[in-house]
Order: structure tokens, then sequence, then C-alpha cells
């Protein structure tokens, strides 16, 4: 069984909701992302989800713009994720990580060899923004190839016909844009999230993620309600943004504490 | 009327030019994408669509525009006969007002309320601006924050036209930052919004679309040709940004086997250096902006800067069907650096008393190099696709002149 499958059979034994954390790769710099990474299954996240920097990423607002910006700066690439990825699996065989972000930086190392890249180092999950189901044909085959979930979008303008595309060749979990627009902006209208939540449950049997302008504790019991996870991003990578370097994990670790609690 | 694409240069039926194309748009947009290519689908089959396009394109943006012998440049160069396709009459003065008309009849046809759109040079933006006034639609224009301070004049124009202007400040605060940030827009308003996008490029079907739209210019030139000479050109120039005026002219005489074909990208300081937007010639393939094809990018994929003297060919990519077509080496692509189309603007404003917009004074700039060595008989057909209003402060400050 694939690490993200062994964590949602954990989570539905234990009762409990996912809490699955995004951090930008690289952001603010390498090491103290490694260090960041590191501190989060301690802090309380069952998942994560690591954000490969683009300098052209359409469908992030400002807070992960602004990241992806950092960690480009201080020289991050495509090979330097994986590498952290290794590091963080040499104390950490358990937590699922999932490695999120845009068509081309993956085009441009070879879509084959880096989904062999990516399984050797330990990557459980990749989710490609900008590869909608009718151009990743070929993706798929990579994927299963190295015994990593290709994570699929589903948003509100799904319709129910359309969830019959995504799901084709979509394994792990599906991640639910809860509202139409970019990353760290609005909050989700609860009851449409739920009636369009409810509708995705009779055409997939993957466990659900919701994300996208999901930012308190309050926020994320709300929406967890209705999901078997949620996904906090900008919130996070806001606060790497204003913590001091030597303060970053300390403080990153109490806000996730935090969201862990409200998910009981 | 416009007849329908030619089978052996439309894309397959999710958007490929060959390994180019397609629709590289997060999940949110798609089912819009998949919306605007049924009612495109629709819309091209449909004489009364083309019908309503036909008296717009006649009566509103003045077509046909006329194919002019340029007599002067002729005899001066020595060489091939030089025609240039007059698109700089158009009403708004450039080639953007034909898919502009176009798309905003799908638009409406489509029930959509309100048009955003990007723009670079602010061309695209005037003419989006022009007919979102013509037909009372709200218009959001997205404009680098660097573009804005380097074209007042348009951006007075579209304010006057009535559209809204957003200063794009992330990334770069250019052409390319603009669709990123239209992209992003329009993903926020899918119910309401149609995005008209200002070139040959992003997902399907807006290449084929516009090109479809575009293509006008060389049904035109091929007709006035034979009227004027009784046969077909030997060569046809035009520059390329993202590839609109080019593939209008180009795409009629695709099939055309005889006829030689020049796209002419910008240079800027040279290809060899970091400064310029030679997509093709300098740069390689990759996925931005809703499709594969050409970019300039690092060897990770990022997505570099754009440099060049003309802010309409501004532009780290290029339109996916010019891609394909530089594959199978149909169109030759080639490069005029700045200081080139600097020298072409002004010949050709003094040599003709016509004065270019920067874009197509590279075109220029090609024929400059190439009329000269071919035979008298040899007749080319040059696109102008844009008049130089706009750009005569960037001419005066490189000139070192103060107006």
């Amino acid at each position: 069984m694939s690490r993200i499958q062994t964590t949602f059979e954990q989570l539905k034994t234990q009762k409990r909701k996912g809490l699955i954390t995004f951090v930008m790769g690289g952001d603010p710099d390498f090491e103290t992302s490694v260090e960041i990474l590191n501190a989060l299954p301690k802090a309380g996240a069952d998942l994560i989800e690591i954000g490969m920097p683009f300098s052209d990423p359409v469908a992030d607002g400002e807070t992960i713009q602004k990241a992806g910006i950092r960690a480009l700066k201080n020289g991050m690439t495509l090979k330097k994720i994986l590498k952290m990825v290794k590091i963080f699996r040499e104390d950490n065989q358990e937590t699922p990580l999932i490695l999120m972000g845009y068509s081309n930086p993956i085009h441009a190392y070879g879509e084959a060899l880096f989904f062999q890249d990516a399984g050797q180092v330990g990557v459980d999950g990749v989710l490609i923004v900008d590869t909608p189901p009718e151009e990743g044909q070929d993706l798929i085959q990579c994927a299963h190839t190295n015994e990593i979930d290709l994570i699929r979008l589903a948003t509100p303008t799904t319709d129910r016909q359309r969830m019959g595309k995504i799901t084709q060749g979509a394994s792990g979990f599906l991640y639910y844009v809860s509202i139409a627009g970019v990353t760290g902006t609005a909050s989700a209208d609860i009851n449409h999230v739920r009636t369009h939540i409810e509708m995705l449950k009779t055409q997939t049997d993957l466990p659900i993620a919701i994300g996208f302008g999901i930012k308190t504790p309050e926020d994320a019991k709300e929406m967890s309600a209705l999901s078997d996870a949620i996904i906090v991003g900008s919130a996070l990578v806001q606060t790497i943004e204003t913590t001091p370097r030597d303060k970053v994990v300390e403080i990153l670790t109490v806000q996730i504490r935090a969201l862990s609690r409200a998910l009981g | 009327m416009i007849k329908n694409t030619n089978a052996k240069t439309s894309p397959d039926e999710n958007g490929h030019f060959g390994a180019y194309g397609g629709r590289y748009v997060a999940e949110t947009l798609m089912p819009l994408i998949l919306e605007v290519e049924e009612h495109w689908t629709k819309a091209k089959n449909d004489p009364k669509f083309w019908a309503e396009f036909d008296v717009l394109a006649k009566d509103y943006i003045g077509r046909p525009s006329p194919l002019y012998l340029a007599k002067e440049t002729t005899k001066d160069l020595g060489g091939a006969k030089v025609y240039f396709k007059r698109d700089e009459l158009n009403h708004t003065g450039a080639h953007k007002i034909n898919h502009c008309i176009g798309q905003i009849l799908l638009a409406k046809q489509m029930g959509k309320k309100k048009i955003i759109a990007e723009t670079g040079a602010g061309q695209h933006g005037v003419a989006t601006a022009t007919v979102c006034a013509l037909f009372k639609m709200p218009c959001t224009v997205f404009m680098g924050a660097e573009d804005i301070e380097r074209q007042k004049p348009n951006v007075f124009r579209m304010r006057l036209l009535g559209a809204e202007i957003i200063s794009v400040t992330s990334g770069s605060g250019t052409l390319k930052d603009a669709m990123n940030e239209a992209l992003r827009h329009w993903v926020a308003h899918v119910h309401d919004t149609y995005y008209l996008i200002g070139t040959v490029a992003g997902p399907h079907p807006y290449p084929e679309m516009v090109r479809d739209f575009q293509s006008v210019i060389g049904k035109e030139a091929k007709e006035q040709l034979m009227e004027k000479e009784g046969r077909l050109p030997d060569s046809l120039v035009a520059c390329i940004g993202g590839g609109s005026n080019a593939m209008g002219l180009f795409h009629p005489f695709i099939e055309n086997k005889e006829v030689t074909i020049y796209g002419v990208e910008a240079g800027g300081h040279g290809v060899d250096t970091d400064k310029h937007a030679a997509s093709i010639t300098g740069g390689s393939s990759g996925i931005l902006h809703g499709m594969k094809s050409y970019f300039l990018q690092d060897k990770d994929g990022q997505i570099q800067e754009a440099h060049s003297i003309s802010a309409g060919l501004d532009y780290p990519g290029i339109g996916p069907e010019h891609a394909w077509l530089h594959d199978h080496k149909r169109v030759n692509y080639v490069s005029v650096t700045d200081e080139e189309a600097l020298e072409a603007f002004q010949y050709l404003s003094r040599m003709e008393g016509i004065i270019p917009a920067l874009e197509p004074a590279h075109a220029f700039a090609h024929i400059m190099k190439l009329a000269p060595t071919l035979p008298k008989d040899h007749i080319m057909i040059m696109n102008l696709c844009g008049r130089g209003d706009k750009d005569i402060f960037t001419v005066a400050e490189k000139l070192g002149v103060e107006i």
C-alpha cells in the first residue's frame, strides 16, 4: 500500500481528518526549507505538499507567487527539490510527500526522467496544476511505473460529466479547489462546497481533500466536516514570509498545532 | 466571406499542432475553455456569423485593406518587387481589430457580459476597448506597469474608450505578466467573463480562432495580387511576436508550396545575447499560457524576460502553429535586431511616406536585406500590420531627439 493510502486508512481508523500542509520548496532558502519540512510532521501535518517554484504561477495568488520568487532567487531548482525530499526521507518514512507545481519545469527536466527520479527519492504524489487530464495521458504511465500517485483537481466548475474525465488515471486523493480563483484569496461558501462535494462523492471513491482559502483553525474545522482532509498553504507561507528565520520553525509549529487540534 | 480552415493545417481535436498547442490550463478553466471551443466550432461553420463579421470588417474596420506596390522601395533596393498589405490603415491602426471583432461576436453569442484582455504595446488593448465600446461591454485590460509607463498614448486611448486598466506589477511587469494576471482574473470570474486573447497563443481554440479571424489578411492579399499580377507571390514576410499578423498573412498560402515564407522575430540586441524576443531562433520547447510551444527559458524551465525595442514583439513565446511550421520547415524564421528595425523604420518613412509601427519595421528590415539579392520578377508581400504613431516617442528617444 502506498504511503498516501496508508495515511488515509489510518485517519479513517482513528476517525480523524487529515491536515495537509503546503510549503514552497526552497522558501526562503534551501536550509531553512529543509528544517521546516522536518518540523511539519511533528507539528501535526499528516501529509505534506511541496511547491515546485515556477516563474509564472498563473494559479497562485500573491503570497505563493512571492514565495516562488524568493525560492528561485535563492537558486531553487527541481533537482534541489528532489534532493530535499531525499534528505527528508532519511528520517521520515511515513509522511506522504506530494510535489505540486507547473508543467514547464517538469517538461524542461524531462517528464519520464522526473517521475523516475521523484520515485527513487521517495515522492508519493505529483500534482501538476496546468496539466488537465486531456494533456496528461502520458504522465499517467510515467507516474504509475514509478508508483507515484497523480493527484488531480476538481473545482467549483467541475460537473458530473467532467468528473469522469478527471478521475480517469487519478489516484491517491482528489484535491478539491473550494473557490473559483487563485490560492490564498477568498474563503469558500460552505453550502456550495457541501453540495458540490456530495456530487463528487457519487463519482469517486478517492479520499477528498479541500484546499484554497482555508486559513484559520475555524476554517479548517468547518471544511474538514465535508472531506477527508484539508489543505492549508498560503496562511503558512505568509508566516514564513513574515517571520525571522531563526523563529520560523517555532512559530510555524504553533500555527500548525492549532490547525491540527481543530481537526480533532 | 472567409472560408473554413484548411484541413491539413488545422489542429487535432485537442488543439495540437503536431507536438504543440493543446490546453494547458488549471482545471477551473477547463469547462470554460471547452465552452469557448464549442461555441467557436458552431460559429465557424455558421454563415450568419461570418456575414456579421464581414459587414463589420467592411464598414467598421475598413476592409479590404489595400495591397500597395512600393515602387520607390522596389526601385531603390533594386531587386524584388515589393508589395505591402496595408493593415496599418485599419480602424485603430493595426491588424488586431480583426480578431477583436471576431471574438467579441463570439463572446456575445456565448452570452458573456464582461471582456478582459492583456496588452503589451497597447494595440490589442486599444482594439479590445474599441470593440467593447461598440458592443457596450465593460472592458478590463491588464497591462504591465512598465508598459503603462512606455505606452502612455495608448493607455489614454483605452481610457477614452471606457476601458479600465489594471496595472500589473507581478513578475517583470510586462506582457507575459499581464497575461498571467488576466488568466488569474478569469479563473475567479469564469461565469460571466470572456477573455479576449490578443494573439495566436493561449489554450485551444484561441490559436486556431485568432488565426481564422486574421486570415482575412492573406485571403485578400491572394485575391488582390491575382488581380494585379495574375499569379501567386514568390515570398511572404511578416514580423512575429505571438504571431497573429503573420499567421493571418501566411495561412491562406501554406498549401502553396512554391511560396517561400519568412517570419521575422525580434532579435533585440542580438539573439546571441540575453536581450531578445526570438522564441524560435533563441528559445526551446516549453509550456506556458495554456500551450506547448517555443519559449525563452533557462535550463530549469523558468521563463525568461523578452526584450525588444518593439513592445508588441516583447513576448517570450510564440503561437503553437508557428512552432509546428518551424519544425516542418514550411516557414523560415529569421531575426532582426533593434538597430536594424530602427533603420528600417526611418527608411520606410522617407522612402514611401509611410511611418510603420516598430513591429512591421522588423519585417521590413528583412525585406531590405533580402530584396536586393532577388531577381526583378520576384514578387514579395510584406504585412504592414501597424502604423507608427504609437512609436514616435520610443524612436525619438533612441535617436536622441526630444519631442
